[in-house]
């Protein structure tokens, strides 16, 4: 006799997962969660996150100001260019308003900005702890109300058809096995742990990056569905990824790995030869920026070069820089051509254009390409530099669902039984685009209405 | 992969491991920043970037070991960067009290403090028993004293006061010169700070509170996964246990010299029901703690600092239990034995203050004061996302 089948069945464990899984249990659900990571790496990719992005019409202890579902909305569809379904964008903007309630009422916290715990921002509310102390919350609270959790599971098959009983074949800490729901919550994330897969879409220079978040998280689910007719959403190839530490662990480095500073110095390729504008951007986009110029170069490798006075500017980084006396010798230990180090730099002064005291105010004339803001001389020995990398976050392509979670087909009508949240589908809603706090948003927006569909059958 | 490495401080000072561990730790954390509302550790470790050595010894004795960046912790083992801020503190913190203690040579009981606090408190606790039996005559010491001035016929008041002053009068003076040359070093080159006067009030808040113990507000992770609040009532019951006691001693002392009533006092007196509440507020405390500590989750704590911890939590239990005993059987004839043991164990206590983990008070109430002066100019980095 194999095992009672559980009402519902949730993959993952990630923060989608657990909202998933508590909505479904809620609901009167019996519910089973299982995580390819080990408990110690549970948590998924929210284990390195830490803020949700919140519609509030009023001002309120998480936030100051107000941020209302039309100006949600608005930003949301700058952000995914055409490519997100109206209808689960309003429903994203709109169901962010209850969250934070939501969340604490199953013990999560928030940090409060008037307890001097900083940072705060208008449009999104930090986690006290940051994302793994959110989510040991939520593993709490599932506990607690009785989902069973399994770690260290790999479900290595889901098959695109409704059945009463769906079996599906894992992979655990005992060997293989089967896994019995009447419904399946699909919360697996995207792709981007696997390199080849998003070579394959067609993501330039994706054998050679970084991947900042979980190992597990490599969307096998994810591409199978695709394969088998699930209607796709997105754009394949495309991924959110911001510069890194070339030599930051190849996996989890999570949020310490990124390097700024770059309107502070030059950045050149593998080659010695400056490929943008380095003063363009400097809100907080240049993070995302940064990533997409890097992956474009050759080897999807670049340099940051800073003078002293630079490195000065720069923030603070995890990792300390290659430094040399001349840019000569700085040029030779990154194994520049020689002298294109010193060509590059001796270009850009004869272009620089003085601005006074405020640094932003120097720019150059004449050079290709331009150094638009913060061209200041790159003079004072020694010399620094940081090898940059793309660190991949995560997909652009991903499940078309309906409003209700259900997984879309491409040649019939939605799943009744397959249900999918969080990064998995978050391209239907963001399309190939970002928007700071608007992922972790997304996942729990969706998660809570996957896991309580599922659970009302 | 590179391991991160932290900015260069001084490269004069001779690094040890500790401090490059720990300089390696709040480093990560000071890009990283998660933890910056789980206590005041994280947003002063900000504000010195540089983390030099008096930099690292500030943060450490912050660090109120509650053990929730632990549990909050992206980058605890099994991640590579294998962080655990608890523990690397714990470590900084046990080195930290040597280097400041005084006079250098004891420096070496706080090496092995749970070794050293243990055999000095028994060596007391016996010793003072011992010469009671050698001295006073069996006669005295085992009849049953009802009248006043019972306690000084077994031993001289004098006597008893002369020991306990001297004893105490150095150990205070000790924790005084290791405590004035740790304010001077946390203080040279540190980040723009208000005056004392001001921070006075805020740091007092976070001191008589435990405000650092809270995790945030969700409580400390005292025993695992799940935080609570267990850690932080425990300890403002042994805290202020102590301090009842101590009022109660001050106001006998009072009473002996300016109203020469003297002790034993009557239970409804104020010295009595001070020190009966203090001391069994004492003894919940401090045998709720050791019980906490014994089914705590080992992966935070540095075990070694776990001897110096029993140690000073038995060593207080044992002067508060011998102190209920004692009140409980005054009238008996064991009254003068246990008279005699209950001042080993507080003469064992004042011998140990600057060499036991009791220092640890003296350094974080200092720490805390720093950090309340820092506070205030910290410019607000309200950050707005596009
Ligand atoms: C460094 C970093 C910082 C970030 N910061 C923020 C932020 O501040 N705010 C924000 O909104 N977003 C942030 N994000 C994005 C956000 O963390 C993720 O988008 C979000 O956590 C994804 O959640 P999820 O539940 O959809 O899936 P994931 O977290 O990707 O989890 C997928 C889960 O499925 C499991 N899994 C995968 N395949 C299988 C399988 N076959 N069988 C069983 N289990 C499987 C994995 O083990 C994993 O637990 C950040 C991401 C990174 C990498
Ligand atoms: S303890 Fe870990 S999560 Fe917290 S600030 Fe430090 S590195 Fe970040
Ligand atoms: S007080 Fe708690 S949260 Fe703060 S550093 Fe110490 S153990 Fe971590």
């Amino acid at each position: 006799m194999p095992p009672e089948p559980y009402d519902v069945l949730v993959i993952g464990g990630g923060l989608a997962a657990l909202c998933a899984a508590l909505a479904a249990r809620e609901a009167g659900a019996s519910a089973l969660l299982v995580d390819r990571a080990p408990k110690a790496l549970r948590g998924g990719n929210a284990r390195h996150s830490r803020n949700l992005r919140i519609a509030h019409d009023a001002p309120s202890p998480l936030f100051p100001g107000q941020y209302g579902v039309e100006e949600f909305i608005a930003d949301l569809e700058t952000a995914h260019g055409g490519h997100g379904d109206p209808e689960l964008v309003r429903i994203l903007a709109q169901g962010s308003a209850e969250l934070p309630g939501w969340l604490q009422a199953r013990g999560v916290r928030f940090q409060l900005p008037e307890r001097g715990a900083l940072p705060w921002s208008r449009k999104t509310a930090f986690f006290l702890g940051g994302g793994r102390t959110l989510m040991n919350a939520l593993y709490a609270a599932a506990e607690d109300r009785g989902v069973a959790i399994r770690y260290d599971t790999h479900v290595t098959h889901l098959e695109l058809e409704d059945a009463r009983v769906h079996t599906l074949p894992c992979r655990g800490p005992e060997g293989e096995g089967l896994l019995r729901a009447r419904r399946v919550v699909c919360c697996s994330g995207g792709y981007q742990a696997d390199r080849r897969a998003l070579a394959a879409a067609g993501c330039p220079g994706a054998l050679h990056y970084i991947n900042r978040g979980s190992p597990h998280v490599t969307g096998d689910l994810l591409l199978q569905l695709l394969d088998q007719g699930a209607a796709p959403s997105g754009v394949p190839g495309t991924c959110h990824r911001v510069a890194v530490h070339a030599c930051s662990p190849p996996e989890d480095g999570g949020i310490v790995t990124r390097v700024d500073g770059m309107p502070w110095g030059l950045v050149v390729d593998t080659q010695g030869r400056r490929f943008q504008d380095e003063g363009e951007v400097i809100t907080p986009r240049r993070y995302s920026a940064w990533g997409r110029w890097v992956s474009d170069t050759p080897g999807a490798r670049a340099h940051l070069i800073l003078d002293d006075a630079g490195l000065r500017r720069a923030p603070p980084s995890l990792y300390p820089p290659l430094t040399a006396q001349t840019l000569e010798d700085l040029g030779r230990r990154l194994q520049l051509p020689p002298g294109a180090l010193e060509r590059t730099v001796q270009r850009y002064h004869a272009a620089r254009v003085d601005g006074g005291d405020d640094p932003l105010a120097h720019y150059t004339t004449g050079l290709t390409p331009p150094k638009s803001h913060c061209a200041l001389p790159l003079e004072r020995p020694p010399f620094h530099a940081w090898t940059l990398a793309p660190g991949v976050t995560f997909t652009g392509h991903g499940l078309a669902v309906d409003p209700r979670g259900r997984i879309r087909r491409r040649h019939a009508p939605p799943c009744q039984t397959l249900y999918a949240a969080g990064m998995i589908m978050s391209p239907a809603v963001l399309g190939p685009g970002y928007v700071a706090g608007a992922a972790l948003t997304l996942c729990a927006v969706f998660g809570r209405i996957a896991g309580e569909a599922a659970a009302r059958g | 992969m590179t391991q991160p490495k932290a900015p260069n401080a001084t490269e004069t000072e001779t690094e040890t491991q500790t401090d490059a561990e720990t300089r390696r730790t709040l480093h990560l954390c000071n890009i990283c920043g998660f933890c910056t509302g789980l206590c005041a550790v994280f947003r002063s470790a900000e504000r010195r970037p540089a983390l030099t050595q008096a930099d690292l010894d500030h943060l450490a004795h912050l660090c109120h070991n509650c053990r929730a960046c632990w549990y909050a912790c992206q980058y605890a083992p099994p991640h590579a960067f294998a962080i655990n801020v608890p523990a690397t503190l714990a470590r900084h913190r046990a080195r930290s009290y040597r280097r400041y203690a005084w006079p250098r040579p004891l420096a070496g009981l706080l090496a092995r403090s749970g070794t050293a606090t243990t055999a000095v408190a028994l060596f007391t606790t016996l010793l003072v028993p011992l010469l009671t039996l050698l001295w006073v005559p069996g006669e005295v010491l085992f009849a049953a004293h009802r009248a006043e001035g019972a306690f000084y016929q077994v031993i001289p008041w004098g006597l008893m006061s002369a020991v306990a002053g001297l004893t105490l009068g150095f150990s205070l003076l000790a924790v005084a010169v290791g405590l004035a040359r740790y304010w001077r070093d946390i203080g040279r080159g540190g980040p723009p700070a208000v005056s004392v006067w001001r921070a006075l009030p805020a740091a007092a808040r976070d001191l008589f509170t435990l405000r650092n113990l809270e995790g945030g507000g969700g409580g400390c992770n005292d025993r695992g996964e799940r935080p609570g609040h267990a850690r932080r009532r425990l300890h403002h019951a042994l805290f202020y246990g102590f301090l009842l006691c101590l009022a109660a001693t001050t106001v006998a002392a009072g009473y002996h010299h300016f109203l020469h009533w003297q002790a034993p006092y009557p239970f409804f007196s104020l010295p009595t029901l001070l020190g009966t509440v203090g001391g069994l507020s004492m003894v919940t405390g401090a045998a709720g703690l050791i019980r906490l500590k014994r089914g705590a989750d080992p992966a935070p704590t540095a075990a070694e600092t776990l001897p110096a911890d029993y140690a000073l939590l038995g060593l207080l239990l044992a002067t508060a239990a011998t102190g209920l005993l004692l009140l409980a059987l005054r009238q008996t004839p064991a009254m003068g034995l246990l008279l005699a043991l209950h001042l080993g164990t507080v003469l064992g206590f004042f011998v140990m203050i600057p060499y036991s983990k009791f220092v640890h008070g003296a350094y974080r109430a200092a720490s805390l004061l720093r950090a309340a002066m820092e506070r205030p100019t910290d410019r607000p980095t309200g950050l707005d996302l596009t």
